[in-house]
């Protein structure tokens, strides 16, 4: 470690901004197991008392339900959308490139609220209900742009050569892209479905403009409860959704690590 | 390979068309809609007329939501500054073994469901919380203090969802600072703090100004915190688009704040990019 005078005060200073970002997270898991009737602090025992009542909880279900099939659909469409499109940013040059890709990556920068009235009063305009496609349909414009940027970030790390070897030795395209680029590629797809799935299942703002009582995600589901009081309910919740988003990532790297061990 | 023209338009057809038909379309309708009539009956008219901006501005009650909402964003800018150099400096400068899980970790909340982040406050915060809890525990306190629904806790929820962004900001543009530079001023005689106010500092003003950029444009548009955990007077510009357009079926008005707010950020965007360049954002977001 470097010799810096107040280098001590630097790494104390750290803690601190780790303890603030940590706090909430903490208090949301060692809340959910107070067995008592409000869901404050003191702590009055140790009890999975609320998960059970989750577990019993026919709406919340239906909203997990809901949360894991959007996730999923985003995760697919806004991946291969994703992947087609990095394709022929990284590996092609036409006119108007730097436009285009800077008009993709663009919903990052507008507020959800502006994507989630725009798309609704489009909706409305056409004389279409809201419903589910209309949740997967907007899903994918808000998580298009992670995965364009992950998945040009990988790419773009890919030696052109590999595929130019491949067809110098007879592949055509289609060869090509299954043989090699693919292969070398699905670390970045692991990581795109990931992060679309991921924003998808945690995304509040614009699905509250585009859910209906019928097609409830776990987040509105959490919105709604919050309107009464904080139950200890939404604190074991909470506590399941955090053990989910921290077990998914690690899952998935432990089994893309071993896939690729084993090819 | 780039004999064949239209293959780059035809892998880019599907992704181009999803951001047109859902995004530039869409907002196009907002800006139209803008100038549309709401009968009393409720039902749009189309026409061109600018009652929803001067409804807008004719008194001081939108304009002071819209002057909060940049006051909130800038206060958010500077405390996510304060809160987030150092950690970043202290990445780029160490040199312990776990540098790569503590970079992991402060990444972690971004994984972690921002509802749950963000209601959580009102069980540190709120009157039953973790700090009136011991405060009133250990006598220094008698009554719960109130520190909930105020623009501090709105604050906390903001700067505890966008820190991550600044510090990943930050920490990128330090990173691509040559050590030797700094090696060359201390060998030269100057101290660490002014090798640090010399050649540090201006060298991560990008990434400094990228972070703040993000970090203004995110809270210019944040709708949960100030819902959550803010009160009746802590009302953002995006709650107001909400109640306007879901609670009171207001479309024309609640598409003209809509394009109120994002003019604003236009103004901004553009002014930044004219100035500074726009893609070092999207590199550092990269980088995660």
């Amino acid at each position: 470690m470097p010799k810096i005078s107040g280098w001590s005060l630097i790494r104390f200073y750290t803690i601190l901004v780790y303890a603030f970002m940590f706090a909430p997270i903490v208090v949301v898991v060692v809340l959910s197991f107070n067995p008592e009737q409000f869901g404050s602090f003191p702590m009055k025992g140790f009890s999975f008392r609320w998960f059970i009542k989750l577990a019993q909880n026919q709406t919340i279900l239906i909203a997990f339900k809901n949360s894991l099939i959007l996730g999923s659909l985003t995760a697919v469409v806004s991946t291969a959308v994703g992947i087609m499109a990095s394709m022929a940013f990284v590996r092609y040059n036409f006119p108007g490139k730097n436009t285009l890709n800077t008009l993709l990556l663009a919903p990052i920068m507008i507020p959800e609220v502006i994507l989630g009235v725009a798309l609704l009063l489009f909706i409305r305009w056409l004389q279409q209900p809201k419903s589910f496609a209309l949740l997967v349909i907007g899903h994918v414009v808000l998580t298009l742009p992670y995965v364009l940027l992950i998945v040009q970030a990988r790419l773009g790390g890919i030696k052109k050569e590999y595929e130019e070897a491949a067809q110098s030795l007879g592949a055509n395209g289609l060869q090509t892209f299954k043989e090699v680029t693919l292969p070398l590629l699905t670390p970045a797809i692991l990581a795109g479905m990931l992060f679309s799935f991921t924003i998808s299942f945690d995304d509040i703002t614009a699905t509250l403009f585009w859910a209906t009582a019928q097609n409830q995600t776990v987040p509105v589901k959490i919105f709604g409860m919050l309107r009464n009081s904080i139950s200890p309910e939404i604190n074991a919740l909470g506590t399941v959704m955090i053990v989910l988003t921290i077990a998914t990532p690690l899952l998935a790297g432990y089994l893309s690590r071993k896939l690729s061990r084993g090819s | 390979m780039q004999s064949k023209r239209w293959k780059p338009w035809a892998l880019l057809s599907p992704a181009l068309s999803a951001v047109f038909l859902l995004l530039v379309v869409p907002v196009c309708f907002i800006v139209v809609y803008s100038f549309w009539l709401r009968s009393p009956t409720g039902a749009d008219i189309a026409a061109f007329q600018f009652g929803n901006y001067a409804k807008f501005f004719a008194d001081y009650f939108y304009p002071s939501i819209l002057l909060r909402t940049i006051r909130v964003s800038l206060e958010s800018v500077a405390l996510c500054l304060v809160l987030g150099y150092i950690p970043a400096y202290f990445f780029y400068r160490s040199e312990t073994r776990f540098k790569s899980v503590l970079l992991l970790l402060i990444m972690l909340p971004f994984w972690i469901s921002f509802i749950i982040r963000t209601m959580s406050w009102i069980n540190i915060l709120g009157d039953t919380g973790l700090i009136n809890h011991y405060l009133i525990k250990f006598g220094i306190l008698s009554e719960p203090l109130g520190m909930l629904y105020n623009e501090g806790s709105v604050l906390m929820g903001l700067i505890q969802y966008l820190l991550p962004f600044m510090i990943l900001n930050i920490y990128v543009s330090l990173e691509g600072i040559d050590k030797s530079l700094l090696e060359a001023a201390r060998s030269m005689g100057c101290t660490e703090w002014q090798a640090f106010k010399e050649v540090t500092l201006p060298l991560s003003l990008p990434g400094l100004s990228a972070g703040s950029l993000l970090v203004f444009v995110l809270t210019a548009g944040t709708y949960l915190p100030p819902m959550i955990l803010g009160g009746p007077k802590n009302e953002m510009i995006a709650n107001l688009i909400f109640k306007r357009v879901i609670g009171t079926l207001d479309w024309p008005f609640g598409s003209a704040i809509s394009v109120v707010l994002l003019g604003l950020l236009l103004i901004i965007v553009w002014t930044y990019n004219r100035y500074l360049g726009i893609n070092q954002i999207f590199k550092s977001l990269q980088g995660e």
